[in-house]
């Protein structure tokens, strides 16, 4: 598939910035999301939460919410299968899903209930008499490694190091001690970053319906309706193919919507009830749990010589991966460095447990907290050596080549690309005023390939249906039918995108990674291309000429050949309509794991403006450059950048989740968890590059992630610029930096 | 729970007095229907006054104004003898959450939910409102005597806000309000700061300061309003403002801000207020 | 809980309702009228995507019990379009690619049509502010900010 013919190649359809084909329904609200749909029947459920940090659950009284009339369902721990020595992973989902012994974080589902009204539903909770035990609790990520933290999750405990302390991802290359030795300055400073959440609008909704024979259907807001179907079957002691999850518009994910929350209790319930039921999560369940990212606290430590070769790095950080393990820090650590060729370097990604919901992914998960402490870091590098801090960073690039600290040799990269674009960017030459300043920094994330599966059919009018199994979060649907169209050699407008449920298709990985329009793309395009050898075929046959002779160009069957001159032109069309004489209906499908997914890389660059008696920052502007492989619809390209750069503004300066002294959430709300509103950001510029990868037929790389990942750093270092000092702390609150600005005297 | 919505102040009265259980008045619902939706108030009555063609108004009177308590900000914002009279109160009512919000918000009410972060209410006071009360009987009482703690008022059962009353300007004379919040919009003061003053030949003649979020309740400071009364407003006035309002502050560590914060930036506040009132009023 | 009986104009048809007294015109609208374009963020007045017009004026319906519609006029999205026209802030939001999820679309579009009800020739500024009380949290708002400008030519035209 390595095939550089098609690098530079010539498109039709690919580029050009048609309407998207779910538009219409979207302005004028008739498209559903995961709360639109209702069943006959329905009941509504809502879940009883731990108000407690970390409490021994020791008796939970149902029996009063039970004979409320109305109520049809009451669910504890204690209803679900017991999953205590089966596989680990499920283990965590179901008790994360509902408290079994102990809750492990504010907001831990302790019961569910089904009734027929909300209003039932609110007062059964409230029948409910949970007698709780408090224990102690830890909501930071360093005081849960301190001698006196309680331990989190004992199952987990390893001999020989904290309790908390799940297991370290280790990645680099080289002699670290060496290569600082030989190091003419060195900066090491130690960061933290808060958590934050995805902070989609639409909250998690579904409407589960479960028979006693067996079978039941999930309508659901999520990212990846196989693996809930696969995972709630399996949770619930159901057979994966009786259960049909089919996935709604949905109201934004950012990783948020890859895992199970409450829909495997929808489902007991509904089997319980044997009646559909609808549950639906308020803002403040959604922030108290769902899966927000890591909150990290690090050590970044950045040795040069005095022409700027950057010959040594290490970093140590540690993830907050919430009351459950994940494998948040492994993934930093493969991050921390991969923008540079540095000889030496060492990165350690440090899981760790605290008394916090289960961290979930959010775009580019975990990359944008090492960026921020690398990217602050090289900028004071810069400064110590006297180098611009852009042309530091070009000297240190990674290039075609390098091998990156974990593991691969790159191929055709873009970060230095970018870096060039961003040096001679008109950006870089606009004034700054008093109290403003300019920062800079790059990022890094993977793109994954997957398991995937399409159908391609041809109606027979010659009209196409492209079924795939990754959902649409951004126009993901109108870039497949681009590609499908382009393939085809026919109209966009001709192809129609669906996303199958899982009873339509095989087996379709969740659309993370960067990895939906990447590996369905890629099926689409091998689904057309088979769709085209049948259609060659049925051209043959409609001429009564041999397969060999037939070549597919423009949408149209040419026969190949002196001898057949006379033979004109069959199209698409022409073909489908014979289709029924010709061997019946004509369609193309594509399984596979998609392999030569690309990486990604961006750099930005931020102007601020510091009130220095206030410490608010405004940001003045804002250009995104990255690397898209092949920008298949420029406008959702820009889109993605545009909308990673908000997320990443908003972390860097207000976002964070603030718990009490009693480890309670005090800030569940769009109120006080504060993401940026319109009025907060200026226009934000976008260049978008392409240095196609060679893994994928038209170039294609995952668009959707890395530009969250440069603006945490871009901001601490254009707030040095504006105001003289350094942030060592996301987010950059303005208490925080009116205290930074006391301390510096300035 | 009941909705009534009654025609006539005297009915509202009357419906609030007569109800046993918890009774609440509906004006823009703006903080009323939230505590509702998060199960912080169980209510037996709400007594919407939307329909009370006598809280709908804007009177210019004799006296000054008298604004309906169920004026929301949309309309207040549009009453330009008002804005021109009082801007530093129609401001700050302006400045209560979104567009859809200010549609709904009421100056009564964020009174009546006593909340010390309430951006109308530092104005009100440093531009001398008073509140009307009907219940029983009708009294009249000064916007900062209503407040007495976090979410708790003076109003008795069985009494409401039928209107806010405010001076007829005066010539010279302006008010201003600033308040901190960490992005542009939609957050809760962390900060507040009201100031009116009035002038002659330049010099401050008389002025109110008030401070918000800043103390368990909004605040007069007599000794912030003493710091600039006779001067022109100079480095040291505005220096010795800061000071008076920092130190006038007993705020809270809280998700919000800090303490030492909330010292530190209601005298940085109160600084460019005043020089936007001052200038208001016509000061150079 | 006796139910209120609610007699109201929704997108220009008269609607007959009987809602709980507490219950909030949002849930109303979608539980029981269908009027699904109507969506919920968070129900306590922070996020606009429940944005609708009551009298001509924008508020958030989380924030507006069903029982006060009595006798008022109330359009949604679902009243936008005239027939088969899309309004030209609808037209706009698709043509500018406005939209990702699309979630906080029928709000905007609401809020933007009050806007420009009120403001034929609003600056960025004053669409940025405007639009102040509708997050989005797909787009960065760049692209929704330069569709009502488009809109707003259009309308003027």
């Amino acid at each position: 598939m390595n095939d550089p013919k098609y690098t530079g190649q010539e498109f039709k359809v690919i580029g050009s910035r048609v309407k998207r084909p779910d538009g219409i329904d979207k302005v004028t609200g008739r498209a559903r999301y995961g709360a639109d749909m209702n069943a006959p029947g329905q009941l509504v459920a809502l879940m009883l939460r731990s108000p407690h940090a970390h409490a021994r659950i020791k008796k939970i009284d149902i029996s009063k919410a039970e004979k409320l009339p109305g109520v049809k369902a009451v669910i504890t721990a204690a209803d679900l299968p017991d999953l205590t020595e089966g596989n680990a992973g499920l283990f965590d989902t179901l008790e994360n899903s509902m408290a079994r012994d102990r809750a492990l974080y504010d907001g831990h589902a302790v019961a569910g209930v089904a009734a027929i009204d909300k209003s039932t539903a609110k007062k059964a909770l409230k029948l409910i008499k949970v007698t709780y035990e408090k224990l102690p609790h830890v909501t930071d990520v360093d005081d849960a490694l301190e001698d006196d933290a309680p331990i989190i999750q004992p199952r987990y405990a390893t001999e020989g190091q904290h309790g908390n302390l799940i297991n370290k991802g280790e990645f680099g290359q080289g002699d670290i001690d060496q290569g600082f030795a030989e190091a003419d300055v060195i900066v090491e400073r130690s960061y933290k970053t808060g958590q934050t959440h995805q902070g989609y609008i639409e909250p998690h909704a579904c409407l589960a319906s479960v028979s006693p024979d067996g079978t039941g259907e999930l309508w659901v807001t999520t990212q990846g309706h196989y693996s809930y179907r696969n995972t709630c079957a399996q949770l619930l002691g159901m057979d994966i193919a009786k259960l049909k999850v089919t996935s709604s518009e949905i109201g934004g994910g950012f990783g948020g919507k890859t895992h199970v929350w409450m829909e495997p209790i929808a489902l007991a319930l509904s089997r319980k009830a044997n009646r559909p039921v609808k549950m639906v999560m308020s803002r403040e369940e959604v922030f108290k749990a769902s899966g927000p990212t890591c909150s990290t606290s690090m050590e970044i430590k950045i040795g040069a010589k005095k022409d700027g070769t950057i010959v040594a790095a290490r970093a140590e950080c540690r993830y907050m991966n919430g009351a459950f393990p994940g494998m948040w820090g492994t993934l930093g650590g493969m991050t921390a460095f991969a923008c540079y060729s540095i000889p030496n370097n060492k990165a350690i990604g440090v899981n760790v447990l605290c008394n916090r919901p289960k961290v979930a992914a959010y775009r580019a998960p975990s990359a944008p907290m090492m960026a921020f402490g690398v990217e602050s870091t090289i900028d004071q590098l810069s400064k110590e050596l006297g180098i611009d801090p852009v042309e530091l960073r070009l000297k240190n690039v990674a290039r075609e080549g390098t091998q990156a600290p974990y593991g691969p040799v790159w191929g055709p990269i873009g970060i230095e690309p970018t870096l060039e674009a961003v040096r001679d960017h008109p950006h870089m030459k606009a004034k700054l005023g008093k109290n403003q300043g300019r920062g800079v920094a790059c990022g890094f994330w993977f793109n994954i390939g997957g398991q995937t599966c399409s159908d391609l059919n041809i109606g027979p009018d010659g009209t196409v249906n492209l079924t795939v199994g990754t959902i649409d979060v951004g126009g993901a649907r109108a870039s497949l039918a681009m590609i499908a169209a382009e393939e085809l050699g026919i109209t966009y407008e001709d192809v129609k995108v669906n996303i199958g449920d899982t009873s339509s298709l095989g087996h379709n990985d969740t659309t993370e990674g960067s990895r939906g329009t990447f590996s369905s793309g890629m099926a689409a395009i091998f689904a057309a291309r088979k769709a085209v050898d049948v259609l060659k075929e049925r051209a043959a046959k409609m001429w009564q000429i041999p397969v060999e002779s037939v070549i597919w160009e423009d949408g149209s069957a040419r026969a190949n050949g002196k001898e057949h001159s006379n033979l004109s032109p069959l199209t698409l069309k022409d073909i489908a309509k014979k289709a029924g004489s010709t061997g019946g209906p004509i369609a193309g499908h594509h399984e596979a794991t998609a392999e030569g997914a690309g990486v990604s890389f961006a750099s930005h660059i931020v102007d601020v403006e510091v009130d220095p008696e206030t410490g608010k920052t405004q940001i003045l502007r804002y250009t995104v450059v990255q690397d898209a492989g092949k920008a298949i619809h420029p406008d959702y390209v820009e889109g993605q950048f545009q909308g990673a750069a908000a997320q990443g503004i908003g972390w860097a300066l207000n976002e964070e989740y603030i718990y009490g002294k009693d480890g309670r959430l005090q800030n569940s709300g769009f109120l006080d968890y504060r993401i940026p509103v319109c009025s907060d950001l200026p226009s934000i510029d976008t260049k978008i590059l392409e240095i196609p990868n060679p893994g994928h037929p038209y170039g294609i790389r995952g668009v959707g992630e890395t530009s969250i990942v440069p603006p945490l750093g871009a901001i601490g270092n254009a707030v040095s610029n504006a105001v003289g000092v350094r942030m060592y702390e996301v987010p950059m609150s303005p208490p925080r930096i009116l205290k930074a600005l006391d301390e510096a005297g300035v | 729970m009941r909705y009534e919505s009654p025609t006539t102040t005297k009915e509202a009265v009357a419906l609030l007095a007569q109800e046993k259980g918890q009774a609440y008045v509906l004006a823009g619902g703006t903080d009323l229907l939230v505590r509702l939706r998060l199960d912080t108030i169980e209510p037996d009555l709400m007594v919407d006054i939307k329909r009370i063609p006598a809280m709908t108004e804007i009177k210019k009177t004799a006296t000054g104004f008298k604004i309906g308590a169920a004026i929301s900000g949309a309309t207040l914002g549009k009453n330009k003898a008002l804005l021109k009279a009082w801007p530093g109160v129609v401001e700050a009512t302006n400045l209560i959450g979104s567009d859809q919000v200010q549609g709904r918000c009421t100056m009564a009410g964020n009174l009546c939910n006593a909340s010390p972060a309430a951006d109308s209410v530092p104005a009100m006071i440093a531009a001398g409102a008073k509140a009307i009360i009907v219940g029983k009987k009708k009294r009249t009482v000064a916007v900062e005597k209503i407040i007495i703690g976090p979410g708790q008022t003076i109003l008795e059962k069985g009494e409401m806000i039928e209107a806010i009353s405010l001076p007829a300007a005066v010539k010279n004379s302006a008010d201003a309000y600033l308040r901190f919040i960490p992005r542009t919009e939609m957050d809760i003061a962390v900060v507040g700061v009201a100031i009116s003053l009035k002038l002659k030949r330049g010099v401050i003649e008389s002025a109110r300061v008030a401070l918000g979020a800043v103390a368990p309740t909004p605040l007069l400071v007599k000794e912030a309003a003493k710091a600039i009364i006779g001067t022109k407003l100079d480095d040291e006035a505005l220096d010795a403002l800061a000071a008076a309002c920092s130190s006038a502050c007993n705020p809270i560590d809280d998700k919000r801000g800090t303490i030492e914060y909330r010292r530190r930036v209601a005298g940085v506040l109160a600084k460019r207020t005043a020089k936007i009132a001052y200038e208001r009023a016509g000061g150079k | 809980m006796a139910g209120v009986h609610v007699t109201t104009t929704i997108n220009s048809d008269p609607v007959e309702y009987v809602c709980p007294a507490d219950e909030s015109l949002m849930d109303v609208l979608r539980d029981r009228l269908g009027l699904m374009g109507v969506k919920e963020g968070c129900g306590t007045g922070d996020c606009g995507a429940c944005s609708i017009t009551l009298d001509g004026q924008l508020v958030c319906s989380c924030l507006v019990l069903g029982a006060e519609a009595e006798g008022r006029a109330i359009t949604t999205v679902e009243g936008m379009a005239d027939g088969q026209n899309l309004h030209p802030l609808q037209e706009q939001f698709i043509n500018n690619a406005a939209l990702q999820c699309g979630i906080c679309t029928p709000g905007f579009l609401i809020a933007a049509k009050a806007l420009l009800d009120e403001n034929s020739d609003p600056t960025e500024t004053e669409i940025r502010y405007a639009l102040a009380g509708n997050l989005c949290r797909c787009t960065g708002y760049d692209k929704i900010v330069k569709a009502v400008q488009a809109a707003a030519k259009d309308l003027r035209k």
